[in-house]
């Protein structure tokens, strides 16, 4: 069959190509490599690449505990900063944060290899399954967190470190949220999102329960009824329409769902893709879902996005990895239409764009790229179901500093809040604030009201 | 093009670059490939007495410290002198010897303290056909339990008297290697001056262990459980070698006695550092050892490409050159005054100039400056005292700048004085007080 028989098939490739093409997309370092790559590390002081990173990692010390053979130590160093380090080792975008700010690009145009270098560290200590957390004394209070995502695993096990009990609510099967259902699959492979749900779990005092969605089987009330205080780690569960004529026809997709489906896919020859892909975005999720198109066996696969290269939201590397795996990226192109055969996708018609008085508008040309398969990744919207008042901005919810919405008792962080940045680590560094804010909440109620003269 | 030719003590070779009397040099087959590489000679392994040859240890004989990406820096080794037959030695020499005439042969030799022994080992070695005798005074390991090697070395009075020896039963010429393991180099070279040696060669390994296994607790490198201390050389003994080197060569005593240079010479540069400061030549070991004896046409090509640059025409021009301004700490000149100066556009803010500075010296570099990192020199608190120059990770991005004499050192406050003035004449100095008065 390969990869010009037109339509959206699955088993385009032999077992053999879906395994290399789904296979790591960095390999890990072994312990010669990640020696050479720690010696590179000059061990700033008030380094720059620990201010870049949003959890604020102790870089410079976690390298040299790997140069001296410390990586537990090192593992130690990552995991206080940021349990999920093993997963943000894998999706951090790098080159954007700590290897950007690295100042061996000064001197030399080329970082320190931090990223594979955290996980070459915390990929030792959870193969050995060394647990650096113990429970403190119970506290005996109980929080609940909404959503097993990154801001919720690093908000419960904050939590849990400090003596409370946690149970988290999650509306999908397993948890782990995007780290399980929106990751590109050669970038945590191995079933690591699970591996590391189990290594934060470790911990224990936190209770999932799966298959609950708020706002369809409780609401907030009702969490605040049954717990002491609420922390909200919700995802993006809706995605925006495409509003353009012919959207419903066979073979247009939502981005994010072909993506958690590729995940969730054990050998990948059941994933059904096109023979000419179509994705339409400028971001993560859509460099992600055009380069797996393209690993799948699609024989062209086309990013639309409809403004130029400097505003697409995927990073500089992620452009590349999508040219390298002979994706074409074309701007300023605009869906106009899909165009449907016999209620199948047969092409799509854009508008030409540009930018005139600072504002987006088409230039009134059109094209059109033939394709059997759309898929549309132009944003997620954040759906606040069963919320009740909490106050909200631009669609997200509001929080102060320290990840407390307008609610009592109520905390936010990840995706859903107002200012994320749309990535994992800000979503852990925001879970792990909140969990101390908790903490410090909690532990002032439970003092006594009048000190002992 | 420079003439590299060098004249040791007599000895003619078409470079200073010999190889060192060590595991390199050990038979034909080696010394064969280091002549085909280009190395000008050779200091044969050390030869023990006639009869049953010394055995070494079956299990590791180097240990190593390293720098970044495993770079070695240190060697050590308690392999002891030939194990092979004094008579294979002598007969791989000979011919050795016939095969290349134009390089430089030398036998080093290591037998015990008694007048027969060097009588009778003498003539075997002059018929060889070798240019000169290396006499092994500084082997700190095994050896020197035995009596020999740095246990003579430690003594004057028997470097004198078995240089005696040797001067009396050879017309070679005597190159007497010393042993750094003892607190002034002067004392050995002056006896073996006295004694009447050609030369000295210097500096032999340095007592060491060079680090211990933490799972077995046993010292590197390990024999079954135990180590024994070895002798370290490598990059890592160069300053301590040049030290000794330049000691020998500025003693009144001593003044004028050749050098052979051995301690850590890796490249050219280490060479030409060597010969400045008073080597007639120079020996390498280790760094052959490490990379194979290709690295003497990197060593060829920078001494003459430099000299060439500098208009040095021969190696008399530069041996020794630095000497005269090799100092006692008391005549250096106090009215110099420098200031770190920090090169922004190189610097690549890494910070360590300044935690180096602030923590452990004169918290005279900033962090910040309005606000925003930024690393810089405060004139006002910089003693000039070089730390941060070594710690930066980038060459030339920090740089040592002399103050001009009549400028004002905004430390002190005081105007930078044009006249020279040591400690010897200062006013703090109780010594120079009282000669004041």
């Amino acid at each position: 069959m390969g990869t010009t028989e037109t339509g959206i098939l699955s088993g385009r490739l032999s077992p053999v190509e879906y395994e290399k093409n789904f296979s790591d997309l960095h390999p890990p370092l072994d312990g010669h490599e990640a020696l050479v790559a720690a010696d590179r590390c000059y061990f700033c002081y008030d380094a720059p690449c620990m201010t870049a990173c949003p959890t604020s990692i102790d870089i410079p010390l976690f390298i040299r505990q790997i140069s001296t053979g410390n990586p537990i130590g090192s593992a130690n160093t990552i995991f206080d900063q940021n349990i999920l380090g093993g997963m943000c080792a894998r999706v951090c975008p790098t080159e954007t944060l700590c290897e950007q700010a690295c100042v061996r690009n000064e001197a030399e145009h080329r970082p320190v290899e931090i990223g594979r270098l955290q996980r070459y560290a915390t990929d030792i200590a959870m193969r050995e399954n060394r647990q650096f957390y113990q429970r403190a004394e119970p506290t005996g209070k109980s929080i609940a967190v909404i959503g097993a995502g990154p801001a919720g695993l690093a908000c419960a096990h904050r939590l849990a470190v400090k003596g409370h009990d946690v149970v988290i609510y999650d509306a999908r099967e397993k948890a782990g949220g995007l780290n399980e259902y929106g990751i590109a699959t050669y970038k945590a492979v191995d079933d690591f999102a699970q591996a590391e749900v189990d290594y934060v779990l470790a911990i224990g005092g936190i209770e999932i329960r799966n298959r609950m969605m708020l706002g369809r089987d409780f609401s907030l009330s009702d969490m605040l009824a049954k717990h002491d205080a609420v922390f909200l780690g919700l995802g993006l569960a809706g995605v925006n329409a495409l509003r353009a004529e012919g959207e419903t026809a066979e073979g247009v997709e939502d981005a994010v769902d072909f993506i958690a489906a590729l995940r969730q896919s054990a050998t990948k020859a059941d994933i059904a893709i096109g023979r000419r892909v179509v994705v339409l975005g400028g971001g993560m999720t859509a460099v992600d879902a055009a380069v797996q198109a393209k690993l799948l066996g699609a024989e062209e696969v086309t990013i639309c996005y409809r403004r130029g290269k400097e505003h697409m939201n995927a990073s500089e590397f992620e452009q590349d990895l999508a040219a390298a795996k002979g994706v074409t990226i074309r701007h300023w192109l605009q869906p106009k239409r899909i165009i449907a055969r016999d209620g199948k996708v047969a092409g799509i018609e854009l508008d030409y764009t540009t930018i005139a008085d600072g504002r987006l508008t088409t230039t009134g040309e059109t094209g059109v790229i033939t394709a059997d398969h759309v898929l549309k990744a132009i944003g997620q919207t954040f759906e606040a179901d069963g919320l009740g008042i909490i106050a909200l901005q631009s669609g997200r919810i509001v929080v102060d500093g320290e990840g407390r919405t307008s609610l009592d008792r109520v905390w936010a962080g990840g995706d859903c809040v107002l200012g994320g940045e749309d990535l994992t680590v800000s979503a852990v560094a925001m879970g792990r604030d909140a969990a101390e804010s908790i903490n410090h909440v909690l532990a002032a109620a439970s003092q006594p009201a009048v000190a002992v003269a | 093009m420079a003439d590299l030719r060098n004249n040791f003590v007599g000895i003619k070779s078409p470079n200073p670059f010999w190889l060192a009397s060590a595991p390199p040099t050990d038979k034909a087959y080696n010394v064969e490939r280091a002549f085909k590489a280009g190395w000008g000679g050779v200091v044969w392994k050390t030869l023990g007495e006639e009869g049953p040859p010394v055995v070494n240890v079956n299990g590791p004989r180097y240990g190593a410290i390293w720098g970044a990406d495993r770079r070695l820096l240190g060697l050590n080794n308690i392999e002891l002198i030939t194990d092979r037959d004094l008579y294979t030695n002598l007969r791989e020499m000979k011919q050795v010897k016939m095969n290349w005439p134009d390089r430089a042969l030398i036998a080093s030799i290591m037998v015990p303290c008694e007048e027969n022994a060097w009588k009778s080992i003498l003539p075997l070695v002059e018929e060889t056909g070798a240019d000169g005798i290396e006499l092994n005074f500084g082997c700190p390991h095994g050896m020197s339990e035995r009596g020999m090697g740095a246990a003579v070395g430690q003594v004057p009075e028997y470097i004198e008297m078995v240089v005696r020896w040797c001067k009396q039963y050879t017309r070679m010429p005597v190159i007497t290697k010393l042993t750094p393991n003892i607190a002034d180099i002067r004392k050995p070279a002056r006896a073996a001056k006295a004694g009447g040696t050609d030369a000295v060669s210097l500096i032999n390994t340095i007592n060491s262990i060079t680090s211990v296994n933490l799972d077995t607790f046993s010292p590197e490198p390990s024999i079954n459980g135990k180590g024994s201390h070895g002798g370290y050389c490598g990059p890592a003994v160069k300053p301590i070698a040049l030290n000794m080197v330049a000691e020998i060569a500025r003693d009144p005593e001593t003044y004028g006695l050749p050098i052979s240079g051995i301690g850590g010479i890796t490249t050219w540069r280490d060479a030409a550092e060597f010969m400045v400061l008073g080597s007639g030549n120079v020996q390498v070991c280790t760094a052959a050892m490490t990379y194979g004896f290709k690295i003497v046409q990197e060593m060829i090509t920078g001494l003459s490409d430099w000299m060439d640059a500098k208009g040095h025409r021969d190696l008399d021009d530069i041996c020794g050159r630095a000497v005269p301004n090799v100092s006692d700490w008391q005549y250096l000149n106090l009215n110099y005054i420098a200031k770190a100066k920090i090169d922004q556009d190189s610097c690549i803010k890494c910070g360590r100039c300044h935690i180096a500075c602030e923590d452990t010296s004169h918290q005279a570099i900033t962090q910040f400056v309005d606000g925003v990192r930024h690393f810089e020199v405060m004139e006002d608190e910089c003693v000039g005292c070089n730390l941060c120059v070594n710690v930066c990770p980038v060459q030339d991005c920090i740089t040592m700048v002399a103050l001009e004499p009549g400028t004002l050192d905004e430390r002190t406050g005081k105007v930078v004085d044009p006249n020279y003035a040591n400690w010897t004449t200062h006013p703090n100095n109780p010594m120079a007080r009282q000669a004041a008065e």
